[in-house]
């Protein structure tokens, strides 16, 4: 197979990487045997005749002679020391062999010259100290490097550091961190003793504008940047109670919505960066984790597949907002792109072990509002006296008062253990860390094991010019899952009869019976199962085995240093398993007798990235150049497996095995990205993009997105110059094209081909006496293709009074074409009336403010705030393939037997709420009563009305951190404004039918049956439509830093965080903040109060 | 420092870059990635062994829902509706039969009611039902038809005894497909129109005029005439000449209602053909026909059916919709041969009153313990008299193949011999030439002898002949006796003008118990109004 990465190689991908990674060197080989320029004195010829000279001497003549420098300490070479010897055209190295290696002193050239250094580590002195910042406050994480020398560490957590082993003599500190200005310290170390430096200040980079920013494939300086990028690092991430990555920026990031599906352990979030751009295509960012785009499809087996991603391990979190930051990921950029890198050891770091403890407590607070068991019995008499119900109904009232949601919630404790150690083996900087998650869900049973282990490798060779970053995660997760369908059921179940029954029936729980079996033994299939049984005989586990790591290479070439060669090869492998078993004993599954299903699922996503990097710099122009290769690769596996009775039988005996889930997509791309700056002031930024995606035709697989953006900083302009109020200022504009190819979720991987599947056997065709088996085309579009999103976005960044006050403005506009929606078609046309094809088109508009301020800044107390805000305007422009005005749309939002309550249509935010305008008596809605909208005498489909779309229409964030001294203090508010939710659970249970099923056995009602009294749903009513806007204390963080407390240099910092504390809201459900705008069984969010200890030494 | 020498030493010059130049090449045929276990239009039409099991999908088309028993559906995939109700003979019998004066359905919803009452719309779902089935039969048939033509054959190397095996397929699916447009030309007149020439795609297929339609239809059906093997060549079940030509008749019979002009000689031209040929002969007995094994008993009188397996071919439309829902009341499921009734269509007071109240005529199968004659209330399963012609029963009075009682092995008579026999009878009474009228009578008093058992039910020819308002009625009344509840009623109505006008009316006609006529332009279905979205270019039916 003439294919550059041996397919044998991705399958087992440690092994063919460490092979490729060879071969790259290998094949380099050429390029990198220039000798390297540092090399070259080495060589020069010497010869010299000394009798008793001092070393000193001698090095003083050499250096004249070889046109070299040594950089030496004198403690080193002695004062008085004196050798002798004769060199007749030898190369300086055997000169310097002859004379140090007695002495037992090593040489090594570096670029400016050779360094002596002692052959054995003499420990000669050290030096500490602690770096602060303006405010006093120690500086963790900060960089401290003896200049010349690889000896170095990072601060502590206090800000303290110390380095061993230094030579005697004058040094000098260089001390960097990212937002601050690098401070240059020069000390002097006496043998034998430590220097202690006692406060070093560092202050914040006026502009923050040397401060390096990831962006796709590099780093860029924050003042190059010309598109819209956000970065929220370690300091500023969400505190507490943290189990998923995107929980850490949540409420953080201007034009990004984080929301949670649930509270159970490991849960998705919804991510929406900038509204959604597509209907039936995905959604969701690109994902993309030190340089490896991730799966984002779901793992099975595992709630959320980032959250197998151990949020203590990263570093920054960067969203890509605005073309011209995304079109470099091309076809899978239209929903933003988000950038994870991890912590990484620095070079010339001491070891250094960091031991994280959190342990968390969460509770539900609040529950949905149904009636007591007195409240239902009283109800239900009523309604029999006032006819509303036979009077037969009476008979399944029971005598308990059962709290069902009491019984089926808990508290839960979560205990999160991590522990780092970071150093610098010699050239490599390492990091190492295992985290231990151990989080039991509100709702019984639920429970997540994750054990995480990451390794990330940097070594440096070749002075620098060969850079290798080997990172590699690994998650071990065990899933308990708590079956969500008590949580519904806890709602409907009849609060007036017992959890336990006091016989052993159905393992002892209170079960509705048939009616058909008059003995009693057989659950009766349309009532809802007990909840409590629910949970506890349901056992389903998954394992889930995830690893994501990639090797970087680059190399700066040593006869053309501007150049860079980069090659990315990673890799996102998976490996789950899960089983579900329900005893035959339990009601659960009482008539299969019992259920013991296996599912199994292997992932094996694979990556190379190749690209080539040129920077030059001539005059007041800079120019940088890069393009690039990808291959990106995704492919999996799941086998079929029979479903069982729980005794091991076959459920269904005549059930034939087949076909495992077998599935596979390519992605190809070339991409290349041209920056320019002029002066640092005008900037220009040009990108391409040419993506292939294996699930479209030959004809349409290929998509060409360009972006370009220009910026301009007025800041460097005459007149803002020497301006002492501003400090920042720059205008940005750019447009460009993304798209989205994620349709896997509604049309698989080959959406193009007509497909042939195998008819099962119970539906064959007979011909005789011949049975044969039916083979079928599926529906498909060849003509298949790219969705295309165009963005155009101008913005402002500003700093003002040295930075204090900074941030940024934006306003945007995103239209999406050929978007992909599953949509109906003539008939005739094709194989099913509705077909994904592409059709219509859609559009966000928006405005995104985002402000950092530095309130106080002094030496005992600082405090600094941001907010943020965002308001998006999401519309439908175009749905059909021709124009229709009496088209009412695309109807979706199901709330449960195909009852749809929102409407996709042209003129409207996708996903309006589409319902008829209910009608009042007296305040009091009158059942069945409706606005006659357009007064043609009928209620029908053409009376419902749009109303706002799900979408909130202004998020709100504001976060808050101050420092007094030791102590601090951070909180989180988070705030939508104009969401609207539709309240199914009064919907679904507020009237007098849910009570009365007319069938053998009866479920609980809501509150709200005794506002409305209606006697049967009323589901299409806009009265269950409420105004969710809510304010949320998302965190607060309280921390107090005790220093070296346990030892010298080491470092002990507690917190005590907690999350979710209050809501205000004037929704009454139980909770507002709903990512499809429906409220429905909801796993409540708890409350979570965490004990966090970190300790480093 | 070690490493840099292996690389001094290392000779590979440009390897890195031959390597990515050649991968680059290599990997963009990693693009044509294609399913690693369906199979895609060119492997499935490169290997013969498969043609059959496409062909097998054409016919099942007609009676299945999907490619498993539930959870697949051929159409309205994710639409939340029942495959079994928007299966095609269950869409095709609801519209062809609840309509008229033989059959109503208790199950209250609105758009069976309206049927029931004929008040429909455009937006009515079971019309929309019907129409996406007939299409993607059509389509479907239309890609069998363009992948199987001699050149594609002989592009992918088939010849020989495959290819000639092919070709017959090809021609079934033509049949198939000249069916399937048959029923649209009834029901809707005109309609969209694609052929093998229009690959699928999203593009609005242009709408054929009935009469155009007609031409198509009758062009179809005589090419494969002879390309279709005879009843003796292929298997029952299949499509054979016989059953071409007694499609022909059938739509040269209604010749007027779709083009406006007669073709009764024509009818009897392709009548006599079918009658001609030896293979047919009568079911010994009526009720045979309509039993679960009838596919043994009367294969000689079945000339095209749909096959029933209540083990292999499992719907819940078909048959199975057919028998379970003719049961309720006080009526057993287990003397049907199921396991429950679906207590939903019962016949309006006209069809028992067709048939002698003395008795004599064994074709009047009716349930009438708990049954009242008359319907108060349409809803109410027990107004109306039950029928139990058809039965998931053998002929020797043993339950079908499935255990659980649930589907039915009772095939569906499309076309049988006793239809074409009254169809070659009626032709001659209306006209056409090419036969003779004691032919006529000889073959009408052989049906009605052998519901009878015996000659006493004979006609006379003057019976036969008498024509009320022009039209020869003793053929309305007779078919009705002879084919109730077997998909011909509504046609036969329409053919005969009786279908919305005032001169003949059943209970619940234009949503009066006593009946009432109704507009004319209900002789044609609606085109869905989702089509008429979905499509522009088409033109709705008069009066919708």
């Amino acid at each position: 197979m003439r294919h550059f990465l041996q397919s044998s190689h991705f399958q087992r991908p440690p092994k063919g990487l460490l092979t490729l990674g060879l071969s790259f060197l290998l094949c380099s080989g050429p390029a990198l045997a220039h000798v390297s320029a540092a090399q070259l004195p080495l060589q020069q010829p010497i010869t010299m005749q000394v009798q008793a000279e001092t070393v000193r001497t001698v090095l003083t003549s050499l250096e004249k002679q070889a046109g070299v420098r040594f950089f030496y300490s004198k403690q080193l070479i002695g004062a008085n020391r004196r050798v002798s010897m004769v060199a007749l055209n030898k190369p300086l190295a055997e000169v310097l062999h002859e004379l140090l290696d007695p002495l037992q002193i090593n040489f090594e050239a570096v670029e400016d010259g050779i360094v002596l250094t002692p052959a054995a580590a003499v420990a000669n002195g050290s030096v500490s100290g602690r770096v602060v910042d303006e405010g006093g406050n120690g500086l963790p994480g900060v960089t401290v490097l003896v200049e010349g020398t690889t000896i170095g560490n990072a601060t502590n957590a206090d800000g303290s550091f110390s380095l061993q082993n230094l030579p005697a003599g004058p040094h000098t500190l260089v001390i960097s961190f990212i937002g601050y200005g690098t401070v240059r310290q020069p000390f002097n170390v006496v043998d034998g003793q430590d220097t202690n430096l006692s406060s070093i200040t560092m202050a914040e980079s006026a502009t923050q504008l040397s401060e390096a920013v990831v962006v796709g494939y590099g780093t860029a300086r924050r003042q190059d940047v010309t598109g819209s990028i956000t970065t929220v690092s370690s300091r500023d991430f969400v505190k507490g109670q943290v189990t998923s990555p995107e929980q850490l920026v949540q409420g953080k990031i201007a034009g990004v919505q984080i929301t949670a599906a649930g509270g159970a352990p490991g849960e998705v979030s919804t991510i929406r960066i900038r509204g959604g751009s597509s209907l039936n295509a995905s959604n969701d960012p690109l994902i993309v984790i030190d340089g490896v785009p991730v799966d984002n499809s779901g793992i099975n087996g595992a709630g959320s597949a980032l959250a197998l991603v151990n949020p203590n391990d990263i570093e920054t979190f960067t969203v890509l907002k605005d073309a011209s930051a995304t079109a470099i990921y091309g076809s899978r950029a239209s929903n933003g792109v988000i950038l994870i890198t991890t912590k990484k050891g620095t070079e010339g770091e001491k070891i250094r072990v960091n031991v994280n403890s959190q342990v968390s407590r969460s509770e539900n607070y609040g529950q949905v509002d149904v009636l007591s068991g007195d409240q239902y019995r009283d109800l239900v008499n009523r309604a029999i006296a006032e006819g509303k119900m036979p009077a037969a109904r009476a008979a399944f009232l029971g005598t308990a008062n059962t709290n069902w949601q009491k019984e089926i919630y808990q508290t839960a404790w979560t205990t999160d253990n991590s522990v780092s150690v970071t150093g610098s083996a010699k050239h490599m900087p390492y990091r190492v860390s295992l985290g231990y998650l151990d989080q039991d869900g509100t709702l019984k049973t639920g429970n997540l094991k994750r054990n995480t282990a990451s390794v990330g490798l940097s070594p440096r060779l070749f002075d620098n010019h060969l850079r290798i970053d080997i990172n590699a995660k690994g998650t071990w997760a065990d899933y308990r899952f708590a079956d969500q369908g008590a949580i519904g059921g806890a709602v409907r179940f009849d609060p007036t009869q017992p959890v336990y029954s006091g016989n052993s029936k159905f393992d002892g729980y209170y079960e509705w019976t048939d009616p058909a079996d008059p003995t009693g033994n057989t659950p009766y299939s349309l009532a809802d199962r007990n909840p409590v049984g629910l949970l506890n005989s349901k056992r389903d586990r998954s394992t889930v085995l995830r690893s994501i790591g990639n090797v970087q290479f680059d190399y700066k070439l040593h006869f053309l240093p501007d150049l860079h060669v980069n090659l990315n090869l990673g890799y996102d492998r998976s490996r789950s398993s899960g089983t579900v078993f329900i005893p035959a004993t339990s009601a659960v599954a009482f008539t299969a007798q019992g259920l013991s299903s296996n599912y199994r699922q292997e992932k094996d996503n694979k990556l190379l990235e190749f690209y080539l990097n040129y920077t030059k710099q001539i005059g007041d122009h800079r120019l940088e150049a890069l393009a690039g290769y990808s291959y990106q690769d995704f492919y999996t596996y799941s086998p079929f497996y029979f479903s069982r009775t729980a005794a091991g039988t076959l459920l269904d005996p005549t059930a034939q095995a087949q076909n495992p889930g077998k599935t596979q997509y390519t992605l190809l791309s070339f991409y290349g990205r041209v920056n320019y700056s002029f002066k640092d002031k005008f900037l220009a930024t040009l990108t391409s993009r040419n993506d292939a995606s294996s699930r479209f035709s030959p004809e349409t697989r290929w998509g060409w997105f360009p972006a370009a953006s220009v910026a301009w900083r007025l800041k460097q302009e005459d007149f803002l110059a020497s301006s002492s109020v501003v400090s920042e200022l720059k205008l940005r504009g750019s447009y460009g094209i993304t798209g989205q190819q994620d349709i896997a979720g509604v049309a698989g991987d080959y959406p193009y081909l007509a497909r042939y599947t195998l008819g099962a056997s119970s539906v064959a065709q007979i011909f005789g006496n011949d049975t044969i088996r039916t083979l079928r085309a599926a529906a498909y579009d060849r003509k298949l293709k790219w969705e295309e999103t165009a963005t155009y976005d101008v913005g402002i960044d500003f700093g003002f009074f040295e930075n204090r006050l900074n941030g940024s403005l934006d306003v945007y506009l995103r239209k999406t074409n050929d978007l992909l929606a599953v949509t109906p078609i003539s008939t005739g046309s094709n194989f099913t009336p509705t077909l994904l094809t592409n059709i219509g088109n859609l559009e966000n508009r928006g405005i995104e403010l985002n402000l950092n301020y530095n309130i106080l800044r002094n030496s005992k107390l600082n405090w600094s705030v941001n907010f943020n805000a965002t308001a998006n305007r999401n519309k439908i422009t175009k749905l059909l393939q021709v124009e229709d005005p009496t088209y009412l749309g695309t109807q979706v939002g199901d709330i449960g037997n195909f009852r749809l309550v929102q409407v996709n249509s042209v003129g409207y935010a996708a996903n309006s709420f589409f319902l008829y305008q209910q009608q009042y008596e007296n305040g009091k809605p009158v059942e069945g009563k409706y606005v006659d909208q357009n007064g043609d005498g009928q209620i029908n489909e053409r009376d419902r009305v749009r109303s706002e779309s799900t979408a909130p229409k202004l998020i709100l964030g504001f976060s808050s951190n101050l420092n007094y001294g030791k102590a601090s203090l951070a909180f989180t508010l988070r705030s939508n404004l104009g969401n609207s939710v539709y309240n199914n659970v009064d919907a679904d249970r507020g009237h007098y039918a849910a009570v009365n099923t007319g069938l053998n056995f009866e479920n609980n009602t809501v509150p709200d049956i005794y506002a409305t009294q209606f006697l049967n749903t009323q589901w299409q009513s806009d009265y269950y439509l409420y105004n969710a806007s809510f304010l949320r204390l998302q965190n607060v963080t309280l921390g107090y830093d005790f220093g070296s407390l346990v030892r010298a240099g080491s470092t002990l910092r507690l917190t005590l965080a907690a999350q979710n504390l209050v809501v205000a809201t004037f929704y009454h459900g139980i909770d507002p903040e709903r990512a499809n705008g429906i409220d429905n069984n909801f796993y409540p969010l708890p409350r979570t109060v965490t004990l966090g200890l970190n300790l480093g030494f | 420092m070690k490493s840099f020498s292996i690389l001094r030493r290392s000779g590979h010059t440009l390897a890195l870059a031959a390597l990515l130049s050649g991968g680059l090449a290599a990997c963009t045929k990693d693009l044509d990635r294609s399913p690693f276990y369906d199979l895609n239009t060119e492997s499935v039409y490169r290997d013969p062994a498969n043609h059959i099991q496409v062909l097998a999908k054409l016919y099942a088309g007609f009676n299945l829902g999907g490619q498993t028993t539930t959870g697949t559906p051929d159409v309205f995939a994710g639409a939340g509706l029942d495959e079994g109700e928007t299966s095609y003979l269950r869409a095709y019998w609801y519209l062809q039969e609840l309509v008229t004066d033989e059959a109503v359905v208790a199950w209250n919803s609105v758009p069976l009611q309206e049927l029931n009452t004929l008040k429909w719309s455009s937006s009515n779902d079971l019309m929309r039902y019907s129409y996406t089935r007939i299409f993607y039969e059509v389509t479907a048939c239309n890609e069998f038809i363009r992948e199987t033509s001699d050149s594609k054959l002989s592009d992918r190397g088939i010849a020989g005894a495959d290819a000639e095996n092919t070709r017959r397929y090809r021609a079934e699916a033509r049949f198939l497909r000249a069916l399937a447009y048959s029923h649209a030309l009834d029901l809707y007149g005109n309609v969209p129109f694609v052929t093998e020439a229009d690959a699928p795609s999203k593009n609005q297929p242009r709408q054929i005029l009935r009469a155009d339609l007609f031409a198509y239809v009758e062009s179809e059906l005589k090419a494969i005439e002879t390309l279709l093997g005879t009843s003796q060549q292929v298997a029952y079940g299949r499509a054979t000449q016989g059953a071409a030509q007694a499609l022909l008749a059938k739509i040269y019979l209604n010749a007027k209602t779709y083009t406006g002009t007669e073709r009764n000689t024509d009818c009897i031209t392709y009548a006599s053909k079918v009658l001609t040929n030896n293979a047919y002969s009568l079911a010994p007995e009526y009720r045979l026909l309509f039993l679960a094994d009838n596919g043994q008993t009367s294969a000689s009188e079945i000339i095209f059916p749909i096959t029933s397996d209540g083990r292999v071919s499992q719907t819940y439309g078909g048959t199975t919709y057919l028998i379970h829902a003719a049961v309720g009341g006080r009526m057993i499921g287990g003397n049907f041969g199921i396991n429950n009734g679906w207590a939903g269509n019962r016949t309006r007071k006209n069809l028992p009153q067709l048939f002698p109240a003395a008795g004599g005529d064994s074709r009047a199968m009716f349930f009438t313990v708990g049954q009242t004659l008359e319907i108060n209330d349409l809803t109410l399963f027990t107004d109306g008299y039950g029928v139990t012609k058809w039965k998931n029963k053998t002929s020797t009075n043993a339950n079908g193949g499935d255990p659980t009682g649930t589907f039915v092995d009772t095939d569906f008579p499309v076309l049988r011999l006793a239809d074409v026999m009254l169809m070659y009878a009626e032709a001659v009474v209306r006209g056409g030439s090419g036969g003779d009228q004691n032919t006529a009578l000889n073959y009408v008093n052989a049906v009605r002898r052998r519901a009878y058992t015996d000659n006493s039910g004979d006609i006379t020819l003057a019976t036969m002949t008498q024509l009320t308002n022009g039209q020869p009625e003793f053929f309305l009344a007779e078919r009705g006796r002879e084919l109730y509840w077997e998909c011909t009623r509504r046609t036969d109505l329409v053919r005969f003008g009786k279908f919305t006008t005032n001169d003949y009316l059943w209970p619940w006609k234009g949503g009066v118990k006593a009946g009432q006529g109704v507009s004319d332009n209900l002789n044609l279905y609606p085109i869905p109004s989702t089509d008429i979205v979905a499509n522009p270019t088409l033109v709705q039916n008069p009066g919708y």
